[in-house]
């Protein structure tokens, strides 16, 4: 079931790395919309060190989302989902594998870009470690999430736009709690471990319940 | 005389039996909402609290409860129905989830409106980004991902089953919803809206609001099965029995 795992695995990273810009878009859209805020609401310090948790993650969930369309879509198109539907392992391995490709190619990106958009918005440096950790536990739960969504949206007309619709209310436990963690940080970074608890209780969950859903997701969306 | 329930199952048996329903739970929630009206003007205290008095405003409280409870009634309800569908494959669970979501996303929406207005002369604003109008908020998000879900879909069937998934998915955000309302440890969640304090409200503004809560219940029964009858002529549309009621609707 391992080897399985790494197939399919090492498949996805390796389609995705012959074809960086899909990786790389995510990761320059995720840097635009945060650069852009400050030039939308002024580019005070005090400002922008409040706004700054809130607005990275906004981004990191609209990001994660952008790149959501694209998951299964390729192998729906081609019909290689068909045939891994087929086989004989456990649709909801199958689907992990490619859930974790997804984070490793859109959202342990983000984890390492953050540094950069934290001194965009004058964070200390307390802060953005923080940051760092927080969507190191907070962006596999987007993907996890973001699955389910992209299985039921799949080959539909305006897919992205609804995928959004029915995503983004399951995002808000994980965006309250990622960004609440960069913002107690600020006061008292012993107080962020709270935080930590929840968004390391929801990954579980999601880890858990997320794959199933999924694979039942993808076999209503391609019978 | 036992009634055999399995019977309803199938939209044959139930397109008419929700027609005689209709009219019943229609006209009691109407008896009960007009009761508790009346009951919620006229008989209940004209301010509510101690030191800081709420005045006549108070009386939202017989809309806006009854209406938050029964947003997570129902989407409990379209869960319940959509489980039920999956499981057992029948036609009729999916086409009740269907025809309960749009009563859901009123209620959802209604409990959302009156309590601005609410919060205006008691807090002062009409929204704040408080866990229990933000959890509401988001019941509201899920109602209207359902619909938005089933109507992008053009196969039914496909339409039914992705749909139900989705309201079996957003079911976890409902104990959040719940308990941001009744939270159990007041000191863990600072909030602006008060927590349920059921047990000491005064008698007869807990009779009118429980007495609009069913009337409410009601409510939704009546206009659920108005819209399902509706929606099993629409998808048994080529079926004899339906054919027959069209010819006999457009004789009469």
């Amino acid at each position: 079931m391992l080897k399985v795992f790494g197939c399919i695995l090492g498949r996805d990273i390796t389609l995705a790395l012959r074809r960086r810009t899909d990786v790389l878009t995510t990761l320059f859209f995720f840097i635009i919309v945060v650069s852009l805020f400050p030039l939308g609401v002024g580019s005070e310090r005090e400002m922008l060190r409040e706004l700054g948790p809130g607005v990275v993650w906004v981004a990191a969930l609209l990001a994660s989302m952008l790149a959501l369309e694209r998951l299964f879509a390729a192998d729906f198109d081609d019909g290689t989902l068909e045939q891994m539907m087929l086989t004989g392992q456990p649709l909801a391995l199958l689907v992990l594998a490619k859930i974790v490709a997804h984070w490793l190619l859109t959202g342990l990106p983000l984890v390492f870009i953050a540094p950069l958009v934290g001194m965009q918005y004058h964070l200390s440096d307390g802060a953005i470690w923080i940051m760092m950790a927080s969507l190191a536990v907070g962006t596999p739960i987007l993907s996890l999430l973001g699955a389910i969504g992209a299985a039921l949206t799949l080959g539909l007309r305006g897919g992205g736009i609804l995928l959004s619709l029915l995503i983004l209310p399951l995002y808000i436990p994980v965006l309250v709690y990622g960004s609440g963690a960069v913002a107690v940080s600020m006061i008292e970074i012993a107080d962020t471990q709270p935080y930590f608890y929840l968004l390391g209780a929801f990954l579980l969950l999601a880890l858990l319940f997320a794959p199933l859903a999924s694979a039942a997701a993808l076999r209503i969306s391609v019978e | 005389m036992t009634i055999n329930l399995f019977k309803y199952a199938a939209p044959t048996a139930f397109y008419p039996a929700a027609g005689r329903l209709i009219p019943w739970f229609g006209g009691l929630a109407l008896i009960l909402i007009l009761f508790s009206l009346y009951w919620g003007f006229f008989e209940t205290p004209e301010r509510l609290g101690g030191s800081n008095p709420q005045k006549e405003y108070y009386r939202i409280i017989f809309i806006h409860v009854p209406a938050a409870w029964m947003s997570m009634w129902l989407y409990l309800v379209l869960a319940a129905w959509s489980a039920i569908g999956l499981v057992f494959n029948t036609r009729l669970s999916f086409m009740m989830a269907n025809a309960v979501a749009p009563t859901g996303a009123i209620f959802t929406f209604i409990a959302l409106w009156t309590g601005a207005f609410w919060g205006r002369p008691s807090w002062g604003t009409y929204w704040d980004w408080d866990p229990r109008l933000t959890s509401e908020l988001i019941l509201f998000f899920l109602y209207i991902g359902y619909i938005a879900l089933h109507s992008a879909i053009d196969d039914t069937r496909r339409a039914d089953r992705a749909s139900a998934l989705l309201a079996i998915v957003g079911l976890v955000m409902l104990p959040i919803i719940f308990w941001s309302i009744n939270c159990p440890d007041p000191n863990q969640c600072a909030a602006l809206h008060q927590r349920s304090s059921l047990s000491n409200i005064e008698s007869n503004i807990l009779t009118a609001m429980l007495t609009m809560t069913l009337g409410f219940w009601l409510y939704s029964f009546a206009t659920s099965f108005a819209r399902l009858r509706g929606i099993i002529l629409l998808r048994e549309s080529d079926s004899g029995w339906v054919r027959k009621i069209v010819e006999r609707e457009a004789r009469t």
